[in-house]
């Protein structure tokens, strides 16, 4: 079934008619009602009317998350705060979050996304949906959940945690979809049988996914636990949340919304737009954000993107799965991680040297994260309840800004590689 | 009174160890006991040694983390009972001790302790009270 089949799958002509004009309307909304763009296009010396085509996009500027942190926490509103009735917020917070605000319509419009990505799963009204993101400021939960509703599904809003009692709600509710974080579908799975049931017996449907980095052999892996397709979904808060691109019955690639989010694949380092198929950042601009539109998003995210039509009969481009970063995020179970995060903490613990790097490993299912901190002669301690003590406030510091906890581990002194141009600071001996 | 005592910081990992104490051997540095305190990831290792200065250095110079400290040395009788007489002076005078480390000594049919407190002054006055023999670095050295 296709929700939207009229949008899902209009050609490509009809499509390009609707969103240089979705385009030129928020783009001479931002102009006139968010200073931060007027300053910017003028800087530029572009007006909204410049834009007569969808190719002259790629004369506008850039936004990056750092654009939108400094504008903390409104300044990319483009309505009246009355008009905002949500907010939400990014997971990694290097210095302050970015907010993102929504009005009634953006809702509608998020409701209607993820409605369309969850009927691609095959969810129709008749569906139990799971839901194990978390709710909260974070978009996860309140995004599957908007959707899930506008098909008039029945949501459980467990959120994250609470493992077996998912498994005994999974059983007596008789959930028909699952949505997870692959890592946490991994660990319900192996909870479950430890409890004595069998996941494979379960009735589940569908499985929806997102939030982490997951190769091939992980969605299998899932799919055999569970005896239930599982599907990708995209978003990021910046943009509306999740529900950007999800992949339906196919799973060859994942339908991005064209008609609310305009994508652009580019060369990160020269700023080039590269041709479809070829890999690189993706860059999207939103198309009908009323509360926060973006111009020109740098998601960092690494795709390619593929316009031809899809077996399922839907005409709205695909992005591959995200396989890499242009910067140095690392996702840590589905937290988003900055190695500058790590070193604002050490910085903040007197004698400690920055000399740092994180090593993130998947020893059984779940992420985890060490991070070896060299001792210096001031820190040293003969005492060895002092030198603990320091681990676990180390240990805390960083919980503090980066929301997990991790392993920390004392070296000797100028044990861990130097700088030579950009130090190794991240170790990710996971497989994805 | 006061025995000068070198800590060094160690990784839980193979040849540490041996590195620390290699670097001692080159630079001719004998050692008179050695006391190793462990976690599952790091050891401190406590050293008394004659020229703890020289020690240091050289530890340094390979960019080992070390501590200079002091410890008191107590010569005891090697004979059942002999490190519990020193204790009951410390209890009974309301002393915590940090650590102790002990070794027998050949000679003299005494063994030597050596420990670690925060009142090290105030220690040494109690011992000295109570009857136990402290030894100087002189004769911890001349071991």
């Amino acid at each position: 079934m296709i929700w939207d089949e009229e949008m899902e799958c209009i050609t490509r002509d009809d499509l390009e008619e609707i969103q240089i004009k979705r385009l030129q309307d928020t783009l001479k909304r931002v102009y006139e009602n968010v200073p931060y763009y007027k300053r910017k296009f003028e800087e530029n010396n572009i007006y909204p009317e410049d834009i007569e085509s969808l190719d002259d996009i790629k004369r506008l500027p850039y936004t990056t998350k750092d654009d939108l942190r400094k504008v903390y926490p409104f300044g990319m509103f483009a309505a009246p705060k009355k008009k905002i009735i949500e907010v939400h917020t990014s997971s990694g917070t290097t210095g302050k979050p970015v907010v993102s605000g929504y009005t009634k319509k953006d809702i509608k419009i998020w409701s209607e996304v993820m409605a369309r990505g969850l009927t691609m799963m095959g969810v129709t009204e008749d569906d139990i949906i799971q839901n194990t993101h978390g709710y909260g400021l974070f978009t996860g939960g309140f995004g599957v959940h908007y959707g899930a509703q506008r098909i008039g599904a029945t949501v459980i809003p467990i959120s994250t945690g609470q493992t077996r009692r998912q498994i005994e709600i999974m059983k007596d509710f008789g959930t028909t979809v699952m949505i997870f974080t692959p890592s946490y579908g991994l660990y319900l799975s192996e909870v479950a049988e430890e409890e004595g049931y069998k996941p494979s017996e379960f009735q589940l449907k569908a499985i929806g996914f997102g939030a982490e980095m997951w190769t091939e052999e992980m969605r299998k892996e899932l799919e055999k636990r569970f005896n239930a397709p599982a599907f990708n979904i995209y978003g990021l808060t910046e943009i509306i949340g999740p529900g950007v691109a999800m992949e339906c019955q196919e799973k060859n690639g994942l339908h991005i919304f064209e008609d609310h989010f305009y994508p652009e694949i580019i060369n990160s380092k020269t700023g080039e737009t590269l041709p479809p198929g070829k890999r690189g950042e993706l860059v999207i601009t939103t198309l009908t954000r009323v509360g926060m539109p973006i111009i020109r998003f740098r998601t960092k995210d690494i795709t390619s993107i593929d316009y031809d039509e899809c077996n399922c009969g839907r005409t709205l481009a695909r992005i591959s799965r995200i396989t890499g970063r242009a910067d140095d995020m690392v996702k840590v179970r589905g937290v988003s991680v900055f190695p500058s995060q790590v070193e604002k903490a050490l910085l903040k613990i007197d004698g400690i040297q920055p000399h740092y790097q994180i090593i993130i490993t998947r020893p059984h299912l779940m992420d985890e994260m060490e991070v070896k901190v060299e001792t210096s002669p001031e820190l040293f301690s003969d005492d060895i309840g002092e030198m603990i003590g320091l681990q676990k406030k180390i240990g805390e510091y960083i919980e503090n800004e980066i929301g997990l906890r991790v392993k920390v581990t004392l070296v000797e002194p100028k044990t861990l590689p130097r700088s030579e141009g950009k130090a190794v600071r991240v170790i990710d001996k996971r497989k994805f | 009174m006061k025995i000068k005592q070198i800590s060094i910081f160690l990784e839980n990992k193979k040849g540490r160890l041996w590195k620390a104490l290699n670097i001692l051997k080159d630079a001719n540095i004998n050692l008179r006991a050695l006391y190793l305190a462990d976690t599952s990831e790091f050891g401190i290792l406590r050293l008394i040694v004659p020229e703890p200065e020289k020690a240091k250095r050289v530890l340094e110079e390979s960019d080992f983390a070390v501590k200079m400290n002091e410890v008191i040395a107590v010569e005891l009788e090697d004979k059942p009972g002999g490190l519990a007489s020193i204790l009951k002076i410390l209890k009974d005078s309301d002393i915590n001790l940090e650590y102790i480390y002990a070794f027998v000594h050949e000679k003299k049919d005494k063994a030597i302790l050596f420990l670690k407190a925060d009142k090290i002054d105030e220690t040494i006055k109690v011992l000295q009270e109570g009857g136990a023999t402290i030894l100087t670095e002189k004769e911890v050295y001349k071991l």
